[in-house]
């Protein structure tokens, strides 16, 4: 018996299948609620650019069957905000992990964010650097053992969605990998959004993180996921930070406006420029 | 107009309409003046959290078709290291500005150093070719970042126009010509179907067409090592090919790209060599020589990188000695000495920056060579 083919192949390069990530990995659901996004957003496909870091997220780039960009390590907001500001009709997404966007990439995240750049941010946080072998990063929490805190981790990780909310982000959420349904609608909402929109995704690193803090394999931290997250629309993300093996508060916190850069710009411009000037289309 | 501004408007008249930056004494005035200039002309300038985004964000810019540069000085220059490898390895067509000042480190903001020579050329880890211009005139600041935005489309890479505090600050007559008498060189785009497009398939100018987000072709690049396809392959001969051809493309291409000014080469015994504001001290130099009754020619570098090696080692087999002075101790000497292989002695005429020679010392080491 034939299987009938993956229905989201046609998002995929399958000619670089099968992918590198490991069994149990989350990434491939993340993969798979991002392109139903796509699907249901509206945007034609040939204007979405997806822009990547370095590590086992930076990777996601690759397997996108669309303009893809696959860039340096912490850089893919400022690639991503050249790609914008060029051609504003492109709708670009920075796809990429937990240390990537928030040690190396930090600073880069909260000044996209403060200013509003036209950007979708989707951060899939396992807690660890996976390509390099389980290494602490910014948001493994408390206690956590990975092979450069093997003694347990001392640092207070950043809470995510507080940090993008304070720093002027127009949407945010965080979902698990087992809230596939309501992370296909974040996606699709953060992808509709004009202005900073940011999505975490927790997701499962059995391999790296999960066996070395005694979490079990992928399905066993699906089932963690499934056990101990609440959901919280609207929750306050002061609220929100993360524990070693404590609750996940789950949902939308952040859905607000405020005018994006270009929109910012256009009005500045036109102010101070007068009629004559044209609202900025891109550089073509 | 001085050569900050003249910059600007070399960058307006290539087509430059992306421009990312961070505020770097002694660059600001060519970023300033740009974000003032480009909104009205369809531009736009963003000034950026660091040297890091800015150097990244410009290759952004191009891959949606735009040209772009950044522009800095000594410390942000080290900051887009990186990038400039990304740039190298995407062959992400651009343009980096460095107005160089004396270092290392914070060294001295506002006087001038061309001690960022060697790491204009070797600065990005791994394998790879660059071009780098020199201007000695706030004209040729203009003149010559036209012609580092051509070199960038043509060859696809990344493109250093390595100004200096002195020809930055320095103020003269820059003619604009009018747009149509300005040689520029276009971006070539593929002609290949969507589907069909491979972004790293070179025909025999080892240059590939580019494609740019947004036009279908749902193409991807990687700054890992790649194949045909931009897909990343990690194996000894996918590296032999790819970084062969990036190496390649400019040194095949060596004489097309280099670009000298030579005066009184035909009877010199002793050449100077030179580059940027050096080689107006130079000058001077060379005429109290050559009033001396020294035969002395002038051989001055427009284009640094890639080194005239061809036109130097013809020239080294029939003169007496090569004198470079250059506001370092010793980098593009080092490139001159390799090349000489010894048929004819040099001298380095070194000094630390902050200042030009003085003619003076140039010239006793002009006389010391003739001797």
């Amino acid at each position: 018996m034939v299987n009938p083919p993956n229905p989201v192949n046609h998002y995929l390069r399958t000619d670089r299948m099968p992918h590198i990530w490991c069994s149990g990995c989350g990434l491939g659901t993340t993969v798979n609620c991002f392109v139903r996004a796509v699907e249901q957003c509206g945007i034609p496909l040939d204007l979405i650019s997806v822009v990547s870091g370095i590590g086992c997220t930076g990777r996601v780039a690759g397997y996108l069957k669309m303009d893809s960009f696959h860039t340096t390590h912490g850089r893919p907001i400022p690639f991503a905000t050249g790609l914008k500001l060029a051609n504003p009709k492109l709708k670009v997404v920075v796809y990429s992990g937990d240390g990537d966007l928030f040690a190396i990439g930090g600073n880069h995240f909260i000044h996209a964010a403060r200013r509003n750049m036209d950007l979708t941010i989707i951060c899939v946080n396992n807690f660890t650097y996976g390509m390099t072998g389980g290494q602490v990063t910014p948001t493994t929490p408390v206690d956590a053992i990975a092979t450069t805190t093997p003694y347990g981790n001392i640092e207070e990780p950043f809470n995510l969605p507080h940090l993008a909310e304070s720093a002027g982000a127009v949407y945010v959420a965080r979902w698990t990998t087992f809230h596939v349904r309501q992370l296909i609608k974040s996606l699709r909402e953060a992808l509709q959004k004009p202005g900073f929109t940011f999505v975490e995704i927790i997701s499962p690193c059995p391999t790296l993180y999960g066996r070395r803090n005694r979490l079990g394999d992928g399905l066993d931290m699906m089932r963690f996921y499934k056990e101990n997250s609440v959901i919280k629309n609207g929750a306050d993300t002061r609220e929100v930070g993360l524990d070693f093996k404590g609750t996940i508060v789950c949902g939308k916190f952040v859905d607000r406006e405020r005018p994006s850069y270009l929109e910012a710009y256009n009005a500045k411009m036109a102010e101070r420029l007068g009629a004559s000037y044209q609202p900025y289309q891109g550089v073509l | 107009m001085d050569g900050d501004h003249a910059c600007c408007e070399g960058a307006l008249s290539a087509g430059c309409r992306f421009v990312a930056g961070y505020p770097i004494t002694p660059s600001t005035e060519v970023v300033e003046r740009i974000a003032s200039r480009f909104p009205s002309v369809g531009g736009f300038f963003i000034q950026m959290e660091d040297e890091i985004a800015s150097s990244i964000a410009i290759q952004g810019a191009v891959w949606a078709g735009a040209k772009a540069m950044t522009v800095t000085s000594g410390p942000g220059f080290s900051l887009m290291m990186e990038h400039i490898g990304l740039a190298a390895m995407l062959e992400t067509p651009c343009v980096f500005v460095n107005v160089q000042r004396g270092g290392p480190s914070t060294g001295l903001p506002t006087l001038p150093g061309q001690a960022d020579m060697m790491q204009a050329r070797w600065g990005s880890h791994g394998d790879y070719e660059i071009i780098a211009l020199s201007p000695n005139s706030p004209q040729e600041c203009y003149d010559l970042t036209i012609k580092a935005f051509n070199l960038a489309e043509e060859y696809r890479v990344p493109v250093m126009l390595m100004m200096d505090e002195c020809v930055g600050h320095m103020t003269e007559k820059v003619i604009i010509p009018k747009a149509e008498e300005i040689e520029i060189t276009e971006r070539r785009y593929t002609n290949a179907k969507p589907g069909e497009y491979l972004p790293y398939l070179a025909d025999e100018s080892l240059v590939p067409p580019m494609a740019k987000a947004g036009d279908g072709y749902r193409f991807h690049v990687t700054g890992l090592t790649h194949d045909e396809r931009g897909y990343p392959v990690m194996s000894a001969e996918a590296q032999e090919k790819c970084v062969r051809r990036l190496v390649e493309k400019i040194r095949k291409n060596a004489d097309r790209i280099v670009s000298c000014e030579e005066t009184d080469i035909e009877d010199a015994e002793v050449i100077v060599v030179s580059y940027g504001i050096t080689s107006r001290v130079a000058i001077k130099a060379i005429e109290m020589a050559r009033e001396e009754g020294l035969r002395v020619g002038h051989l001055r570098l427009i284009t640094v990188w890639p080194f005239p090696e061809r036109r130097v080692r013809e020239l080294a087999e029939r003169v007496k000695a090569f004198v470079m002075p250059e506001l370092n101790y010793g980098q593009m000497f080092f490139e001159m000495q390799r090349v000489i292989e010894g048929k004819a002695k040099s001298y380095l005429v070194p000094h630390g920056g902050g200042t030009v020679h003085d003619p003076q010392v140039i010239y006793q080491k002009i006389k010391e060579a003739a001797w």
